[in-house]
């Protein structure tokens, strides 16, 4: 393998866990064809098939619009051209454990909304349950259409500096994304596409289909053709592109609230054709904007009556109202006690340590450390609100003391994790950069991982922060279905 | 399907139909001016009054000149008819039904929209022809026309699409000729002059109709213009031939009124129905013995009716879920009430 030459030719994966390196820098086997693939194409060309990617998406309108004055432009996110490569049987894994977790995850939902054992039997603190701003009062006693809460969900893994994977975020409330990774397959086909024809990757196209799939299963029981749609926001949403393409690519209808309606006990939608009954909602909304009769009172987006509906079984809610309370980051700590209570096994994916302020002994630990740990919020999304410890300086820390003794409860502290890195087209050559990995898992009749997901990608030198809303990127991931290039 | 979607596909397609016209009056207009006798710039008046700008031109510009003129129906965002704002709504519109109308039909517009906006971003001494630069409009809105006629099925959504397009091409077609009727014919100056048949012949191209009506008529004659453009229901630019064919478009999304069955009054079916009787009964002479104008002026108001009455049958919101007044008008500002 010539490295001497070529676009990786001074590439160094340094002292991280390189995806395309070894701590050698040699390439991994799994790796070697593409990157031998790369290293004959001038930089020139990759840059072109970059340009032409990026071209795609913004005439394709797979963008986002930001406010500049009274105009809104158009931006499309980062993407990079460059895939991330997950070999066949670290995949396997991945998803085995991507499963037990849901599974546990929704056992853990059944259980908290319904007779609470996890808490009589002390694995969980009541309290940390209980007070928890995702837990939803008006949902106990609820049990959705064949059980299931968390119908979608975007795990966000990180790979740390050993090649360890740990489970970063259980995403169970409106995880976005997916149509990214289903766009930039598109675009990354044609932009290698002889390449793709020989090295065998699995498709990932088939999502909206599996999607559907699980919405239809989920329908109120006297359904056997139900009617599903898509709840949106609106056009100004940021993730409103997902919304229509979800709709489109499944072939039902994208709704805002103010074409739904509910009249005798069900959920009708204004057609021109007077209305039309409502089975299944997959609703990008928050939990608290669904229903302005029983949340927040000046919710525009919601429909007045809908919990009222759902409690009463006539239509179904993907993901289920109060699912919310799974992926506070706080309960995120017992998720592998989850694991063994419910379902009497080891967890297989890692879970970061955490430390909880609502301890007191943790809490000391985490006042004493501030400046090696990674402080969160147990609510917040996006990336916002966070201290990350080393990079912070005396003033945040101190803020962040006051903050942690005022409400304990919401912040909790983790080791800062080293994420793995994949080499990025930066200018006219390659860089690291730090990556995530969030599959979408479909929670139906079976479970079902997405294979591969959205690779999130820093793309400023030296960031640990992916998040598209803080300079964050994508990238096109690569579950290869055989060892080797045919 | 969605009264929200639809109310969006016929306003989508109503946009775009307006930038299409607006672009045509403009390449004809440039073409013209090459070698017009006369004061410059005098021929570009008309073509305010025609997209009902000429008032806040005045405000905006003053005096008429080409380049003037140019900038405020292409680029002018304070000009709500300009093209750029047109397209854009269209966009708009199109991006609330993106689930509805094809990826293809979403792609094209957005191209359009995006050459806009980079265009519109250009010091404009950068548009190297503007003959080129219009037509490339035109033929994307034509190419958009193509792609929904053979991507998307022809459903209750279509319908709703198309009814919005002929609607505002027919609207269109009618304004192009009242002005030139009524602006230009009392300044009788020109009248029975070749120049007069050159204005005549510009009228017919800009809805692309000259070579079409020398085929039938072969020699110009503004009665024969009045009925070609008003009555002449094979040309697809046509008032009649418009409306025939929204007519057509609402047999099939109200197929027990097309079958004999009467539409009750105020009914949009009705409303088209009985314009489209008066347009095959009218002679030319009849409608010149009224009065070319007050007739035109007429049908306009008409139109506008049926496009009200489509509002409020098929798309507006439920009692208690009306959008915020505003909200509308800045939606589709001049949906519903068009100034006669």
């Amino acid at each position: 393998m010539n490295k001497d030459s070529g676009i990786l030719n001074s590439y160094k994966s340094r002292d991280f866990f390189d995806e395309f390196f070894d701590k050698d820098e040699k390439p991994r086997k799994e790796v070697r064809p593409f990157i031998e693939r790369l290293q004959e194409l001038p930089i020139q060309e990759l840059m072109n098939r970059q340009r032409a990617a990026e071209a795609a998406f913004l005439n394709s309108g797979i963008t986002f619009t930001v406010q500049d004055g009274k105009k809104g432009i158009d931006r499309i996110f980062p993407f990079d051209i460059i895939p991330r490569i997950i070999e066949r049987r670290e995949w396997a894994f991945l998803e085995r454990g991507l499963k037990q977790r849901i599974r546990a995850l929704n056992e853990f939902l059944r259980d908290i909304y319904d007779s609470q054992k996890i808490l009589k039997d002390r694995i969980i603190p009541r309290e940390i349950v209980l007070s928890g701003k995702h837990f939803l009062k008006e949902c106990v006693g609820l049990y959705p259409p064949q059980g299931i809460w968390c119908h979608v969900t975007g795990t966000d893994l990180v790979r740390h500096k050993d090649g360890t994977y740990y489970v970063l975020e259980d995403n169970l409330r409106c995880p976005s994304g997916v149509s990214y990774v289903l766009e930039n397959r598109t675009v990354v086909k044609k932009a290698f596409p002889v390449f793709f024809r020989n090295y065998a990757i699995e498709p990932v196209e088939n999502y909206p289909e599996e999607l559907v799939t699980t919405l239809r299963y989920i329908a109120p029981n006297s359904c056997p053709n139900p009617t599903v749609v898509v709840l949106t926001p609106g056009i100004y949403n940021s993730a409103y592109f997902e919304h229509s393409f979800l709709a489109q690519r499944m072939g039902v209808q994208l709704v805002e609230g103010r074409d739904l309606t509910v009249q005798d006990g069900f959920v009708y939608m204004k057609t021109t054709r007077g209305l039309q009954r409502v089975d299944v909602i997959y609703r990008r909304i928050d939990d608290i904007y669904l229903d302005p009769r029983v949340f927040n009172k000046d919710s525009m987006l919601g429909v007045p009556g809908l919990m009222e509906v759902y409690r009463s079984g006539r239509v179904s809610l993907a993901n289920a109202p109060g699912t919310g309370i799974a992926d506070d980051k706080v309960i995120y700590k017992f998720v592998p006690e989850m694991i063994r209570y419910y379902l009497s096994e080891e967890p297989l994916l890692a879970n970061v340590p955490t430390y909880l302020c609502y301890y007191e002994k943790e809490m000391e630990y985490v006042l004493q450390n501030l400046q090696k740990l990674v402080i969160k919020p147990a609510n917040e999304a996006g990336g916002y609100g966070m201290l990350i410890g080393p990079a912070s300086t005396a003033a945040e820390r101190k803020k962040f003391a006051a903050l942690i003794r005022k409400t304990p409860r919401n912040y909790l502290a983790q080791p800062t994790l080293s994420l793995s890195r994949v080499p990025t087209l930066i200018g006219r050559h390659c860089e690291g950069r730090h990556v995530d990995l969030r599959p979408y898992i479909l929670y139906g009749r079976e479970i079902y991982v997405m294979p591969g997901g959205l690779t999130r990608v820093a793309l400023k030198r030296g960031s640990l922060v992916v998040n598209s809303s803080q300079g964050g990127g994508s990238k096109d991931t690569w579950i290869l279905r055989r060892e080797g290039i045919s | 399907m969605l009264s929200r979607v639809a109310d969006s596909i016929y306003w989508m397609q109503r946009y775009r139909e307006r930038a299409e016209n607006i672009a045509r009056l403009i390449d004809v207009n440039l073409f013209l001016s090459i070698d017009a006798p006369g004061e410059d710039d005098q021929q570009w008046p008309p073509i305010l009054m025609t997209t009902r700008g000429h008032e806040l031109y005045q405000k905006l510009y003053g005096k008429p000149t080409q380049a003037g003129v140019l900038e405020f129906l292409t680029f002018d965002e304070r000009n709500p008819d300009s093209i750029i704002n047109c397209v854009h709504r269209s966009r708009e519109n199109a991006r609330s039904s993106r689930d509805t109308i094809t990826s293809e039909m979403w792609h094209e517009l957005n191209l359009l929209y995006l050459f806009m906006q980079r265009t519109a971003a250009q010091p404009r001494k950068r548009i190297k022809s503007l003959f080129e630069f219009y037509s490339h409009i035109r033929r994307s809105c034509q190419l958009f026309t193509g792609i929904k006629d053979t991507t998307m099925s022809h459903n209750e959504a279509w319908h709703f699409g198309r009814i919005g397009n002929l609607l505002e091409r027919a609207d269109q077609s009618s304004r192009i000729l009242d002005v030139k009727y009524f602006i230009l014919l009392p300044s009788v100056d020109h009248v029975g002059t070749p120049y007069d048949d050159i204005l005549w012949a510009a009228l017919l191209k800009s809805v692309s109709g000259l070579e079409t009506y020398r085929k039938i008529y072969h020699e110009i004659h503004h009665a024969h213009v009045v009925d070609f453009i008003i009555s002449n229901r094979e040309f697809p630019r046509s008032i009649h031939s418009c409306l025939w064919r929204a007519r057509q478009s609402f047999g099939v999304l109200e197929p027990e009124f097309s079958s004999g069955g009467k539409a009750p009054a105020g009914h949009p079916v009705r409303r088209v129905q009985d314009l489209c009787v008066e347009l095959e009964t009218l002679t030319v002479y009849d409608i010149v013995k009224r009065g070319v104008h007050e007739f035109l002026d007429q049908i306009q108001c008409r139109i506008a009716e049926i496009s009200n009455s489509i509002y409020d049958t098929y798309f507006a919101p439920l009692p208690g879920q009306e959008a915020p007044r505003d909200e509308v008008v800045a939606e589709n500002p001049s949906g519903g009430v068009e100034p006669s």
